[in-house]
């Protein structure tokens, strides 16, 4: 169960509440404005009282609410966009959705990592794991956009790329690494989204750009708290432990110089008010797209290399030379 | 081995994990093995040939014709997380570095393999598991970039639990840095030859891992991007026989081929001479 549905529950049947009265108020004589007012008021105060100072383990749930935009309602927001599928190689993975569209007039490449809405669609998305062939999908759109000159457009939204038995066969870690490369070298502007869920190398495996933005209740991390409580401790239900430890939040990020732009949330998380968020994203492409595609393809590469270059964390250890 | 170089004999000296100075067990075959003969036979089970896993040190004199000349020796982990459970995490760098002899996962430097320079890497899985954290990155890129420099072929040999998640994402990060650099490298037509022992897994296998121009693979070893804990609790399917073996990636086309320790320098001589020969002129 999503903790945050959970906590969210009495604010969604106030909001219930308010919309009857709206609907009477409209219909009947009898003016109900003053109490709609009242309980409007009430909505806000609870939406403070849950809202304003979330765990990092709810802020994860919030990064997987059930209602929050996921890849392809930022991709149907942009205009003409023509899904592409397949690798080619093996099948088309649904995880991973790819295509071409017009960002206010400007062609661009999208891929996207694709979670379901509901238990069904999930079960087809793989709940936005990928297998190889889909990082292997996103390789092919990655050479389109180098090839025909377009920006590309990236969405992350999953717990990790999938570890079982036919991805690993198939090279789930080749699969990752060769994307890395690709995006490391690919001569146009390439601007990474993180909306939802950023989990390990299956989430970095799109993720490598120029500029990376971050919904504000989107989480990014170097495993899922899942994936990470495994490791460290061999207990997934650590989950909410790891989330504490792992600095996952988008202020974390921008602390730590891995992201370059924070996109505002409304009060509540993206799902409150979907539109406004999409406009927000895709706006802030632009942006970044605008003054990127100022630059030349090898001045663009090696200021790509230079952003990655820094990230780190080491010393020089003075003494220790002589010592050994 | 060949005989212990200078600069390898300066280290302190491992301490033995094992109990018994004299004997050991194989984990594979619960054979009871005489340690100095082991030893002799590059840690490999006369009885049933289970490769156990060595530091980067015993990697390095197995490998390097002579003098290792070590880059970067001195890069030490900071702690960007602040990241305590049991123990803070410099504490459990401390427990390490007292453990292994070693600063971190990684060693990186010049020397020659069968007479042809090279840059080599070194992850030892004594330290944090191998796992890659700022470090290990920084050490990899500086390698490749300094190879880079000079010409010279890459060669690393892989053994890492993947990402080190105590560094959280700036650990992931390492994953694109070192990428960066390797696909940098690969423009000028130099040659990286990656070898995976065991374990190669995570961020190491999903980065420079399975980027190698030739990858190699040490008989026996797990190899995979997800480690079994991870996919058994996860999915909970049962795994097939020997999966994530060096035999089952060789099986399913993901290496070029696997070798026995015994024939590991002999083969990255054999890809480094035929990858760094002049060109036939056209």
């Amino acid at each position: 169960m999503n903790l945050i549905v959970e906590l969210e529950k009495p604010l969604t049947e106030l909001e219930a509440k308010i919309e009857g009265l709206k609907r009477l108020n409209e219909t009947q004589r009898v003016d109900f404005s003053g109490e709609i007012r009242a309980l409007e008021e009430r909505a806000q105060q609870l939406k403070l009282e849950i809202f304003s100072n979330l765990s990092a383990w709810q802020r994860v749930h919030l990064a997987r609410h059930p209602k929050r935009p996921l890849a392809l309602d930022y991709i149907a927001a942009l205009d003409g966009f023509t899904e592409l599928h397949g690798d080619r190689m093996f099948r088309d993975d649904p995880a991973v959705v790819a295509g071409f569209a017009y960002l206010d007039g400007l062609p661009v490449f999208v891929i996207g990592e694709q979670k379901g809405r509901d238990t069904k669609e999930n079960l087809y998305r793989n709940f936005g794991m990928p297998h190889p062939e889909g990082y292997r999908k996103t390789q092919r759109i990655m050479r389109l956009a180098q090839k025909f000159k377009r920006p590309l457009l990236t969405f992350i939204d999953t717990p990790g790329a999938y570890p079982g038995i036919g991805a690993e066969e198939r090279g789930q870690s080749e699969a990752i690494a060769a994307s890395l490369r690709l995006m490391a070298g690919l001569s146009v502007p390439i601007v990474v989204n993180v909306t939802g869920e950023g989990g390990s190398g299956g989430a970095l495996a799109i993720g490598l750009g120029d500029h990376v933005t971050m919904l504000q209740h989107s989480v990014y991390s170097v495993a899922s708290p899942e994936a990470a409580a495994a490791i460290l401790w061999r207990d997934s239900t650590k989950a909410e432990e790891a989330a504490t430890r792992l600095r996952l939040t988008s202020d974390d990020l921008f602390e730590f110089g891995i992201i370059d732009e924070i996109i505002r949330e409304p009060l509540g998380g993206a799902h409150r008010d979907a539109a406004g968020v999409i406009r927000s994203v895709l706006a802030a492409d632009r942006r970044a797209l605008d003054a990127l595609m100022l630059l030349s393809s090898e001045a663009l590469v090696d200021r790509r290399y230079e952003k990655y270059r820094r990230l780190g964390s080491h010393a020089e250890l003075m003494h220790d030379r002589a010592a050994r | 081995m060949s005989p212990t170089p200078n600069w390898l004999r300066r280290r302190s000296p491992r301490p033995e994990a094992a109990a018994d100075p004299l004997w050991e067990i194989c984990p594979a075959c619960n054979e009871r093995l005489y340690r100095k003969d082991l030893d002799q036979r590059l840690r490999v089970c006369p009885r049933c040939g289970h490769h156990f896993r060595i530091g980067s040190l015993e990697r390095i004199a197995l490998l390097a014709d002579g003098d290792f000349q070590e880059l970067a020796g001195n890069l030490v982990t900071g702690d960007p997380l602040r990241w305590v459970d049991r123990v803070p995490y410099p504490q459990k760098i401390a427990n390490d570095r007292t453990k292994s002899g070693l600063l971190e996962a990684v060693v990186v430097g010049f020397c020659a393999i069968e007479s042809v320079p090279v840059g080599l890497g070194v992850m030892d899985f004594s330290f944090r598991g191998g796992t890659m954290g700022g470090v290990v990155g920084e050490k990899i890129t500086l390698l490749i970039e300094e190879c880079a420099r000079r010409r010279l072929p890459v060669v690393i040999v892989c053994a890492s639990g993947g990402a080190r998640m105590e560094e959280g994402a700036i650990a992931l990060m390492q994953m694109a840095k070192a990428s960066a650099a390797v696909e940098r490298f690969s423009e000028l037509g130099l040659p990286l030859v990656t070898v995976l022992t065991d374990p190669t897994t995570g961020g190491v296998s999903a980065s420079f891992g399975f980027q190698g121009d030739v990858i190699i693979a040490e008989s026996g070893a797990a190899i995979g991007f997800a480690g079994r804990r991870v996919i058994d609790q996860t999915i909970r399917q049962k795994l097939p026989e020997g999966f994530q073996s060096a035999e089952f990636l060789l099986e399913k086309g993901q290496v070029d081929m696997v070798v026995r320790r015994s024939e590991l320098k002999g083969a990255l001589g054999g890809a480094l001479r035929f990858l760094t020969a002049k060109a036939v002129p056209a």
